[in-house]
Formats: C-alpha cells, structure tokens, sequence
C-alpha cells in the first residue's frame, strides 16, 4: 500500500510543479508535513545529496524520499510516479508542437505561474533556512533571539563564498559546510 | 532495437553528467545530441526546452522525453527518460542506504549540521539567482507576493495554490495585452484577486 500511496504522491508532484532544479522542493515539503513520512531535517540532508550528485535535482529528491520510506523499491515507485506524468504530456503535446507552445493560453498561463512556482520556492526554501539557522524554535526567543551563532556565522561565510565564486560547484561549498562542521559544532 | 539500447545508453550518460536541473544539461545534451550523433539539431534543442518549460514537470525529464518521442516514438520516449533517471537512482540509493545509518554516530552529526548550515546558504543564493529570472514584471511580482503570503499562513497543498495562480493569473496576462494593445477601449473586468495589480499597472 506504501507503494501505491507513494506513487499517488509523487505523480502529483509530477504533474504540478513547473520548472527546473527546485520545484518539486514546495511539494515534497507539504508531503512531509502532512503525511509525516519525513523530518524536515531528513529533507536538507537530502537536498545536501541531491545538490552535491549527478542527476536532475528532482529525481534525486523523488528518489531519496522514496528510499527513506521504503528502500528499493520505494525509489523506483517515486521516480516512475515523478516521470509518468511527464512522459504522457509530453507524447500527446509532441504531435502538436509547433503550436502549442505559441498558443495564447499555454503563453499566458506560464507566464503567471513561473513567478507563482517561484513563489512556493521561496516559502519551502525560507522555512529550511529558519528551520536550520533557528534550531531551537521561535518560543527561544530569549536565548539571543533563538539565532544559533555559529551556525548563522558559517551561513554567512558560505553565501559570500558563492556570490565570489560563482562558477564553483555547489558540492565543494557542502564539503566545506560539512568539514566546518566537523571541526566546530 | 539498436536504435532504442543507443537512445538508453546516451540517456544513461547524459543522466550521470547532469549536476542540477534543467538548464545544467543543456550543453550535455548539445555535445552528445547534436554534435557526436547528430539526432537532432541546435534549434531542436531549443525548442524542446520552450517547451519543457511550458509543461508541469521537471524541465530535465520533459526534455529527455522529448527527444526520445523524437527519435523513435512513445517507446523511445519512455526509454530515454529511464535511462536520464537510471544514474540518479543507483547513486542515490547508495548514499541514502548510508546517511539515514549516520544519525546515530555522534562525529556524523557535527559533519550534518554543518551541512545543513551550507545547504541553507545555497537555498538562499539560488533564491537570488531565481529571483532576477523569475520576477520579470509588475504582475509577476504581485503573484510572486501573494503565493508567498497564502503559502507561508495558509496551511494549503501548493497544488491548489498553482491551479490558482494559473486561473486567476493566466487571464490577468491575457486582459493586460489586450489593454496594451486597445489602449482607448476599456478591457474585460479582470478578477478580483488583481484587481489593486491593475490600479498599479494604469498609473
């Protein structure tokens, strides 16, 4: 039944978010939220992976969540429930091609939901970074406004670090996160 | 059948060569697509990622599909698209099988957190670099507002939350061509929820 569930699950993701690299981010979180099945924490520990390995970053996400819920074969279920949907637009839109991206409709419609999906991104993407940088909750307020220094302190140095080096791959500034983390925390 | 192992194995390398999404597999697909095997062409290229892009799915598996419709069929495109996916899955799998162990070795942990720390500041970069392509009007400013409001107080699956930005915001870009195209005549009421957007527009 967990595969079932998980393919239902995934097949929407599939289906609703637009876009590139984090736009199943939005979806998986919600997942989690509602179903449990992960920790917000698992999920950065994923992003981590996801980031850092080859492959488009949905399907690692798809897959890995798959994996922490019911190993093997939950991966497999995840990814092919990601990719159906896909498959089937794609096949029944190929024939039609040369209209359909010019239709009015399909032009207006994305051009309203890139910022949308953007949107969801930002909000999934904020609540992780206040997840990691606030770990002990917003009722801390009183332990330094529950900001955990060292922590904001190396998210500081990481974010200028890329803004400088740009054309570095995200998975050297992990390492590094990971190597500072070692020796610090 | 040749033509079909051929299409996997290019997937298969294209899939592993990927770092990210979308756009990172652009000049994979470019070398090994249109310059080694010559299947398709630049402008191909080109037109799979418009089109990608206006599809729901994830950009990097719309395209493999595309190509692999493209080249031969229905069967094809499910072939390709196996074969993108195939690289992540063992990877994946692997170091998965590792790190949900690493919760209980306390050396694991501080190496985490500090992960963690620099997935974060990640999130935040990529926000920014988004932020310049995704926002590009007024209006895309003011849906990108009103999704991050509804999304962060409203406990609400995005997937409402996108059915609505397509109703109320896909005829709110159609009205304000065609008021930009009459601007003499007045235009169709637009929806409620854009409704201070157009006051804005106008002025």
């Amino acid at each position: 039944v967990i595969y079932l569930q998980l393919y239902w699950e995934f097949f929407q993701i599939g289906l609703f978010s637009v876009g590139g690299g984090l736009a199943t981010l939005p979806f998986i979180s919600a997942m989690a939220q509602r179903t449990g099945w992960i920790t917000q924490q698992r999920i950065v520990d994923m992003l981590a992976v996801a980031e850092s390995t080859p492959g488009a970053i949905g399907v690692n996400l798809a897959t890995y969540t798959g994996w922490t819920l019911a190993n093997f074969f939950g991966g497999v279920v995840a990814t092919l429930g990601l990719i159906t949907p896909s498959i089937i637009i794609i096949i029944l839109i190929a024939r039609i091609l040369q209209t359909f991206e010019s239709h009015p409709t399909v032009r207006y419609t994305f051009q309203a939901l890139r910022p949308g999906a953007f949107g969801l991104i930002t909000v999934a993407a904020v609540g992780i970074m206040v997840a990691v940088l606030f770990p002990w909750g917003s009722d801390q307020i009183a332990n330094g406004f529950g900001i955990d220094l060292p922590r904001m302190t190396l998210f500081l140095i990481v974010f200028f670090m890329m803004l400088r080096l740009k054309t570095w791959h995200p998975v050297w500034f992990i390492l590094f996160s990971g190597l500072v983390g070692y020796l610090v925390f | 059948l040749n033509t079909q192992l051929d299409l996997f194995w290019t997937f298969v390398k294209i899939g592993a060569g990927t770092f990210g999404g979308g756009y990172a597999m652009l000049p994979l697909l470019e070398r090994e697509l249109v310059e080694k095997r010559q299947w398709i062409t630049q402008d191909n290229i080109l037109e799979y990622y418009s089109v990608g892009q206006s599809t729901p799915g994830i950009i990097a598996v719309n395209v493999s599909t595309f190509v692999g419709y493209h080249r031969s069929g229905v069967f094809g495109a499910i072939i390709s698209t196996l074969g993108f996916v195939l690289p992540s899955f063992f990877i994946i799998s692997l170091l998965a099988s590792i790190i949900n162990q690493l919760d209980q070795i306390p050396q694991a942990q501080s190496v985490l957190i500090g992960i963690r720390v620099g997935v974060a500041a990640l999130l935040a970069q990529t926000l920014l670099s988004f932020s310049k392509k995704s926002i590009k009007d007024i209006s895309g400013l003011f849906i990108f507002l009103s999704v991050c409001v509804v999304a962060w107080f409203v406990p609400i699956s995005p997937i409402w939350i996108i059915l609505g930005v397509a109703v109320l915001g896909g005829p709110w870009y159609w009205i304000r061509k065609k008021l930009k195209t009459h601007r003499n005549t007045p235009g169709p009421k637009p929806p409620t929820k854009n409704q201070t957007n157009q006051t804005q527009e106008e002025r």
